[in-house]
């Protein structure tokens, strides 16, 4: 690392997140002074994102090759009153709690009870959403079978495509006005005007986005004139260059695509707060063509192409996800915005597309070792074992990144979801498993399943125990065997499932009419040509999201049930209730025989892992090929992030052992601590779910550093990965870590503070972690003790 | 076929990867003619399953359990739970490892799942002390593909004190093995003043430059993790005061070695 790239990254990485107002403020001048109600909602969008770009305050870092700042300074972090509109006590709560806090000062507090909290009180997205969901839904939020991505942040989860390397605002726009001639001669309706006006509403976007770069072109103009380093200098030169011609035209070197991607991202974060932000997808694909010119023209140095992806990185570690709050906050308690770099896998022809700046980009990874961007690797049987290996020796310094994708599957997924076989292989993982068609799909997650929040429901016959209300569909007697519980079940699921669905389908509406994102559907394929927007299913594929949370618990749950209640008849139905509410209390023993001696999930056990096919089956039937408003259909997925913890929570004892309130299972890995066949067994089980069937699963190991100690071990761990992926696991990532450190970290945070660890789909400081969350990263069973 | 022999196996464990080549799957078999001083498996002694009490914990809560070591597995038990893991074996060239204890004091049952193993397309691997007779060595070594085979002292006198047994059927054992086309590494244990000496290397130095074409010696400092298990076991531990071996030591001594195999490994 450079002397320049480390004082950036040092900067970046000492710079507090904070509350930034500015654009809260800036969203409400437009609407309150300058909105023309007579503009269509697109438009009036449009004109408010012009609003912002132009007047928002630019900052230019000392020594940046890279420009552009979502807020007025690194880690600045806006809000999006528009959506959700934090009250005074929120603000306090964001400052002053211990776990990603973002400092909140007298001038944005004021800014908030003077200007934004009186304006948009009651008209916030967020009032809307909770307005229109019925008492059914609502108990079913509140009891925590389910949560609502999009209550706090827009939908998101789109990756650009190289499209957009390729293409300049100016060409979309030239796109825009083909579309628009051609919709002018068709017969004027409802239909051709609001296509019209979406249309107008991106082309205000794309003017809107080249202005703001020009902007950046100007301030640079005035600080060159003071440096005085000639040095310096040529590179301001350079850089007000770039900011004139891109985003508007199409880059030409690897300098420029960096900085036009960059302003795109910007502009895509700032128009709206998706969730995932936004991500350039396969960057070392995206990359190459510019990479390949500048080395052969002699343009580009392989030591410029690694200081200026250096810088690049340093810009998405600026942007912190915006602040969240109650259960947003629980589900997903990090800083990290789920931008996921995707590096190797296949080209668009089917062949290896690991490339030598594939291995460059690793290498940025592994020095600047920052929390954001994220970092994955995908695997194809094509690809080399040299790059599996090397990515490997950056997860074997414990930072959790990169982790490990099958490419295979991934394509599998795709097309068996009716992508083209291009789109798929264009494809990706994006977040933090999330399989999509970079560039051309809307895969928007709706929010996390709490599979055995229902399985607790359905024990105590529709009751939910936490307030002994009736919140399923009440069931008359205790079943007589599994199999009648687990139909029991099953109808619950169904249940819940139609509540979820039947609400998403209502937000999808309420997005697609009070907040399209005109800018981000300049770049998603095929909006423009659709004179769609993107929240309104406008791209050429819109899948959305359930993800399902706990399978490793509800399998052994199933399992001791099948075991203690029906099989050795240790206890009655009646009699396992009153144990689980009173906590095991003076049921040590009980408890103890539940943990040691049932059959668990990851051991490659049928007795066990039989449930948790059952349990997939039965929740992807229930989810997957159901239309969506946007004119897309819902699938599965299985991944947590954080919302295992928060799921935990609002479950009493459960009959595997689990106490009440202590964390699921993550993803699919086994119960945290109850794999001890090992890591063969662990990915055994895990392969007897139908990956293929799902948009991404998440599969957590943790091996201890000697696993990792010279090229012998890689390789094993390489043929490990190889042969998970030979029996279609989508994902796996390495925790690699041992628990004394762990330990010593939570005892002495200030010793760690350097300390990465993976979560559940993304790496964070584990010193940022909920205690319970730490407590839980120690206890995942440590492969290879000896 | 008699499959219904039965052997005696204290642990079966997975992803194990200091046992041979790629992924394997081991196999500990109980007992053993040796008592090695420096032995971290004294669970392996004896050729009968033995008790240990075990605290078994939930929380606070806790559970004194005696948990038996050695359990009587059929070969076909054994290759059930072996056949799974082929996947990992396929892609890493891996595949089961016999160990022990002393497999060979087994060796119907080593041979009947080693048989089995083969006829699954498993590689096979037995790692010995080589203290058997040369008729069951010679039995498992038709479906053995590769022995881990220890050497450990050189002079006799010196073999006898340290393990209880003289060296010479090892040795007589290995000159034979040579000829059979089985492949073969040596594993030494470094144990300071004890095997590590100059005298004693070279000894071993020239036993093992009667192997031509040796593919590899791995190099086994000790480790300390067995002290534990002799204070379970309530047997006496005569390096209850050794420390860990000393790295630089063992690099040392790698150096040494210098071609007298195709590869030479600290640590396997």
């Amino acid at each position: 690392m450079n002397p320049r790239i480390k004082i950036l990254r040092e900067k970046s990485l000492k710079a507090h997140p904070s509350l930034s107002a500015e654009r809260a403020l800036l969203i409400t001048e437009f609407y309150r002074d300058r909105l023309d109600a007579s503009d269509a909602v697109p438009v009036q969008r449009a004109k408010s994102f012009e609003y912002i770009l132009k007047n928002k305050s630019l900052y230019l870092g000392k020594d940046e090759l890279i420009v552009g700042e979502r807020g007025p300074h690194p880690k600045a972090t806006p809000t999006y009153p528009e959506i959700c509109l934090h009250s005074i006590e929120d603000l306090d709560i964001i400052h002053s709690r211990t776990k990603v806090s973002f400092f909140v000062d007298e001038k944005t507090r004021d800014a908030y009870q003077n200007i934004i909290i009186p304006f948009w009180k009651g008209k916030t997205q967020r009032a809307r959403l909770f307005g229109a969901m019925n008492d059914e839904w609502k108990q079913a939020y509140d009891a925590g079978i389910f949560t609502e991505f999009q209550e706090q942040r827009a939908p998101g989860h789109t990756v650009a495509g190289k499209k957009i390397f390729e293409t300049g605002m100016r060409d979309y726009i030239s796109r825009i006005e083909t579309i628009e001639l051609h919709i002018q001669q068709q017969n004027p309706s409802a239909e051709t005007q609001a296509k019209l006006a979406q249309l107008e509403a991106m082309r205000i976007s794309a003017g809107a986005i080249i202005a703001f770069a020009r902007r950046h072109a100007e301030a640079l103009e005035v600080q060159i004139k003071s440096e005085t380093d000639p040095h310096r200098q040529d590179e301001l030169a350079e850089m007000i260059a770039i900011c004139h011609r891109v985003p508007e035209n199409a880059p030409r070197n690897f300098h420029e695509a960096l900085q036009h991607y960059w302003f795109i991202h910007l502009g895509v974060i700032t128009e709206l707060n998706p969730w995932d932000s936004f991500c350039p997808g396969r960057l070392d694909q995206n990359l190459y063509p510019f990479y390949r010119e500048g080395i052969e023209r002699g343009t580009l140095t392989r030591e410029r192409a690694r200081e200026l992806l250096q810088a690049f990185w340093i810009k998405f570690n600026n942007h912190p996800s915006p602040p969240k709050m109650g259960v947003t906050a629980k589900e997903s308690n990090t800083y990290t915005d789920f931008s996921l770099i995707n590096l190797g896998g296949l080209k668009e022809d089917g062949s290896n597309a690991v490339n030598e700046l594939s291995f460059l980009i690793l290498d940025v990874i592994e020095e600047m070792r920052l929390l954001q961007p994220s970092s994955m690797v995908q695997i194809s049987k094509k690809n080399p074992d040299q790059f599996v290996k090397r990515a490997l020796q950056i997860t074997k310094t414990g930072f959790g990144q990169p982790s490990f994708f099958n490419t295979d599957v991934i394509i599998q997924q795709l097309l068996s979801q009716g992508k083209s076989l291009t789109d798929a292989r264009n494809g990706g993982a994006s977040g933090c498993v999330e399989t999509g068609a970079f560039g051309t799909e809307a895969y928007t997650l709706s929010g996390y399943f709490n599979l055995n929040k229902v399985l607790e429901i359905t024990l105590h016959r529709g009751i939910n125990p936490e307030n002994g209300k009736l919140t399923g569909l009440p069931i008359e007697k205790d079943p007589m065997d599994q199999e009648e519980l687990y139909k029991n079940f099953e109808k619950q699921l169904q249940h819940f499932i139609d509540i979820k669905i039947k609400g998403n389908n209502i937000i999808e509406k309420l997005y697609a009419e009070n907040l399209p994102v005109p800018f981000l559907s300049l770049i998603v394929d095929d909006c423009i040509i659709n004179a769609r927007d993107y929240n309104a299913g406008g791209a050429r594929y819109n899948t959305s999201y359930i993800q399902g949370v706990g399978l490793g618990s509800i399998t052994d749950n199933l399992s001791a049930i099948k075991k203690w209640v029906f099989d050795e008849k240790l206890l009655s139905m009646d009699e396992l209730r009153e144990v689980l509410s009173g906590n095991f209390e003076g049921h040590e023993k009980l408890r103890h025989r539940l943990i040691h001696d049932t059959p668990h999930w990851g051991n490659n056990d049928d007795k066990a892992d039989r449930f948790a096919v059952d349990v997939f089956n039965s929740f992807y039937n229930s989810v997957n090929g159901r239309p969506t408003y946007r004119g897309g259909v819902f699938r599965i997925n299985m991944l947590p992030t954080t919302c295992h913890v928060y799921f935990g929570e609002r479950i009493g004892a459960m009959p595997d052992g689990r106490l009440a309130g202590e964390p699921l299972s993550e993803g699919i890995s086994p119960v945290q601590g109850c794999d001890i066949n090992g890591p063969t067994a662990v990915v055994l089980s895990a392969a007897k779910i139908d990956h293929i069937k799902t948009g991404g699963t998440l599969l957590n190991q943790k091996f201890a550093p000697e696993f990792f100690k010279n090229d012998e071990a890689l390789q094993k761990i390489c043929d490990y990965i190889r042969a998970w992926f030979r029996l279609d696991g989508h994902h796996i990532q390495f925790n690699v870590i041992n628990a004394e450190t762990l330990k010593d970290a939570q005892k002495h945070p200030e010793k760690h503070r350097d300390l990465i660890v993976r979560v559940a789909g993304y790496s964070d400081y584990f010193n940022d972690l909920g205690e319970s969350l730490q407590n839980e990263i120690i206890k995942r069973t440590q492969h290879g003790k000896f | 076929m008699d499959t219904q022999i039965k052997g005696l196996v204290y642990d079966i464990r997975s992803f194990s990867v200091n046992d041979g080549p790629g992924i394997r799957k081991t196999v500990f078999l109980k007992g053993c003619p040796l008592r090695c001083s420096w032995c971290h498996n004294p669970e392996s002694f004896s050729f009968k399953p033995l008790k240990w009490i075990k605290d078994e914990k939930t929380g606070t809560f806790s559970v004194t359990k005696t948990e038996i070591i050695g359990n009587f597995y059929t070969a076909d038990e054994i290759v059930e739970e072996v056949v799974a893991d082929i996947p990992f074996f396929e892609q890493s060239s891996g595949g089961i490892t016999l160990s022990g204890g002393e497999p060979l004091s087994q060796a119907e049952f080593v041979y009947q799942v080693l048989l089995r193993s083969q006829q699954n397309g498993i590689h096979t691997c037995v790692d010995t002390s080589g203290f058997a007779p040369w008729k069951d060595m010679e039995k498992v070594a038709g479906v053995t593909d590769l022995f881990l085979y220890d050497l450990k002292l050189a002079d006799p006198d010196l073999h006898k004190k340290h393990t209880g047994k003289d060296n010479q059927i090892i040795i007589e054992n290995l000159m034979k093995l040579r000829f059979l086309k089985c492949d073969l590494h040596i594993r030494i244990p470094l144990v300071e003043g004890i095997t590590d000496t100059t005298d004693n290397l070279d000894g071993l130095k020239k036993i093992i430059e009667k192997l031509p074409g040796l593919k590899r010696i791995d190099l086994l400092p000790y480790h300390t993790i067995a002290r534990m298990k002799y204070r379970r076991l309530n047997l006496p531990y005569d390096l209850e005061e050794m420390p860990e071996y000393p790295l630089e030591k063992a690099e040392k001594i790698l150096q040494s070695f210098g071609s007298a195999a195709e590869m030479v490994t600290v640590g396997g």
